[in-house]
């Protein structure tokens, strides 16, 4: 029996397909609609660029959360990106093929590990060693950075894996019957043919740590200051959404909605790049 | 000065050695370190009881509930979409501008924090549409963010399926529908079944998105217009609150446990699956 005829069935598909943009539209629309208008009537400005943020007293200033996002993200590219790269470059040129099919299995499985786990352990394990060795409270820029560094790991090893995979074998041939050796051959050629996927991944992993909200909220401590030093306790633009969602309204929720879209813009700026890069991804051939 | 080859050859392996192990080392030990706290206040009671005094004492039975029925529910919405977007994208169109704006819009979808799907879901779901808190509404906004995943790996198996079989299909006088129907999707079912797996996974660990539309009720629900607390946002709840260490070590293992399984499958699977084919 005959349900539906085949221009029936593309339509449909058509329509489905369009479900995951209008998901994005529809998110946007909803989060601008809520967010936008409280920007306006407070003042751009004003919200992005001062630093009192006292909900009671209808002030919004958003400033040191941006600072402070800013630095958690910058701490945790510090901490992630070079680990990250290292061990993609290791698993794919000095590894044998058989170790890597299992290692990057369990490295990307690691990825699955919900983020209030990460956090957790950051509360339990590295604050303690942060405040006996360092001083400070513990909950801190630096342990969020650390935390969010680790956090990001999965991401950037696994996409960096895949774009140093797809540089054409001849390259490194070629590379190494010059007399080059392996080390010559990672940085002189491996490194050069791959880097738009390796900068993609980076990107990536900035984008899941700027957004990164349960293990902040429980690492970072989550006092509203411009930090001074690392040791700082600081709240995220994540983190100040999460925290005070539960219990706001009226204006303050609005303000709320206005943080969610300073965050949404970024983000899409920075997937935007990273889709880029990876399009800029040689071929194999 | 230039250093002799052999020598930035050797330190070089050294460093990637150190960065590799390190890595390693530090994401293993998150798993045994919460395994080893965890476990021992793990057992049938924990599991099949109720939580008492907010969590101080007792078990977790209507989180594990909560868990299952969540991503349940995002996953049956999720999939039909996800595939049907997959099946146009791969077998019904070329290359144009029109799927170019698809693909930026999954790729945007997938990379937007879960804060921001608990925003939208909490004021489109849950006010909007006068859901309330309720597995509904944790699980719809689920279901937009594991979209992205399910259009992806689905597109990847459905590409994967040889271009012969199509051929062999299309030379019989089967329409496209038929051959999706009959060839295509049957072939590329493991691979769809990995993302789905994959999806589950994440919805599983997934807390931001879930605490603002699904609430945290302990209560069993009755149906779908019940609030609910996955084993995620009570594992962030009795942390966080500092209710009760131990029943948190005992929540976050379960929790690892029964993610480390849905991963995992989704991995046996997708080798087996890759081993068919070649």
């Amino acid at each position: 029996m005959k349900l539906l005829s085949e221009k029936g069935v593309q339509r449909i598909l058509m329509a489905t397909a369009f479900s995951a943009i209008s998901a994005l539209l529809l998110i946007a629309l909803f989060i601008i609609s809520e967010g936008l208008p409280f920007i306006f009537s407070y003042g751009l400005n004003e919200f992005l660029f001062s630093s009192n943020w006292e909900p009671q007293a209808g002030k919004f200033g958003i400033y040191p959360m941006i600072v402070a996002s800013l630095w958690v993200t910058f701490g945790a590219m510090v901490v992630g990106a070079p680990l990250g790269v290292a061990g993609a470059l290791f698993l794919t040129e000095y590894v044998p093929k058989a170790i890597m099919r299992i290692v990057k299995p369990t490295i990307e499985l690691l990825a699955a590990i919900p983020s209030v786990v990460y956090g957790f352990i950051g509360v339990m394990v590295l604050a303690p060693i942060i405040r006996e060795n360092l001083g400070g409270p513990g909950l801190s820029l630096l342990g969020a950075s650390i935390i969010l560094g680790i956090m990001i790991l999965p991401t950037i090893i696994s996409i960096s894996i895949d774009s140093i995979l797809a540089v054409p074998q001849s390259y490194r041939e070629g590379s190494l019957a010059l007399g080059a050796t392996i080390w010559q051959t990672i940085h002189m050629v491996t490194i050069k043919a791959s880097k738009s996927g390796i900068i993609a991944s980076i990107i990536l992993g900035m984008g899941r740590a700027i957004g990164e909200t349960m293990a902040v909220i429980m690492i970072a401590g989550n006092s509203v200051n411009i930090p001074t030093s690392a040791l700082d306790s600081v709240r995220t633009l994540t983190a100040n959404i999460a925290l005070e969602m539960s219990y706001a309204t009226g204006m303050h929720r609005q303000a709320l909605f206005a943080t969610g879209v300073v965050l949404f813009i970024v983000i899409i700026i920075l997937n935007s790049i990273a889709s880029i890069a990876i399009r800029k991804r040689p071929v194999k051939k | 000065m230039r250093i002799h080859p052999r020598y930035t050859q050797f330190l070089a392996v050294v460093l990637l050695w150190t960065a590799t192990v390190v890595t390693l080392g530090i994401l293993i030990f998150i798993i045994f370190f919460i395994l080893e706290k965890g476990l021992p206040v793990v057992d049938l009671n924990f599991l099949t009881g109720k939580p008492e005094d907010l969590g101080r004492s007792g078990g977790i039975f209507p989180t594990i509930i909560g868990t299952i029925l969540l991503p349940l529910l995002a996953i049956a919405i999720a999939t039909p979409l996800g595939v049907f977007t997959a099946v146009y994208l791969t077998e019904y169109t070329r290359e144009s501008k029109v799927t170019k704006i698809i693909r930026f819009g999954t790729d945007c979808l997938a990379g937007i924090p879960s804060i921001i799907f608990g925003l939208f879901g909490y004021i489109f779901f849950v006010i909007t549409l006068e859901m309330g808190w309720s597995i509904l509404s944790g699980g719809l906004t689920l279901a937009v963010m594991v979209l992205p995943t399910i259009i992806r790996t689905s597109e990847e198996a459905i590409k994967s399926v040889p271009k012969s079989y199509r051929e062999v299909s299309f030379s019989l006088g089967a329409t496209t529908w038929q051959t999706v129907k009959k060839v295509i999707l049957p072939n590329a079912l493991p691979g769809i079944v990995t993302g789905i797996m994959l999806s589950i996974g994440r919805s599983i660990g997934e807390t931001a998105a879930v605490i603002f539309t699904a609430g945290s009720s302990l209560r069993i629900p009755t149906s779908i217009f019940d609030s609910t607390r996955t084993m995620a946002v009570h594992f962030y709840i009795l942390a966080r609150e500092g209710i009760s260490a131990e029943n948190a070590y005992g929540t976050a293992a379960t929790l690892i446990i029964s993610v480390l399984i849905v991963n995992l499958s989704a991995y046996w699977l997708m080798n087996r699956f890759i081993a068919k084919r070649s």
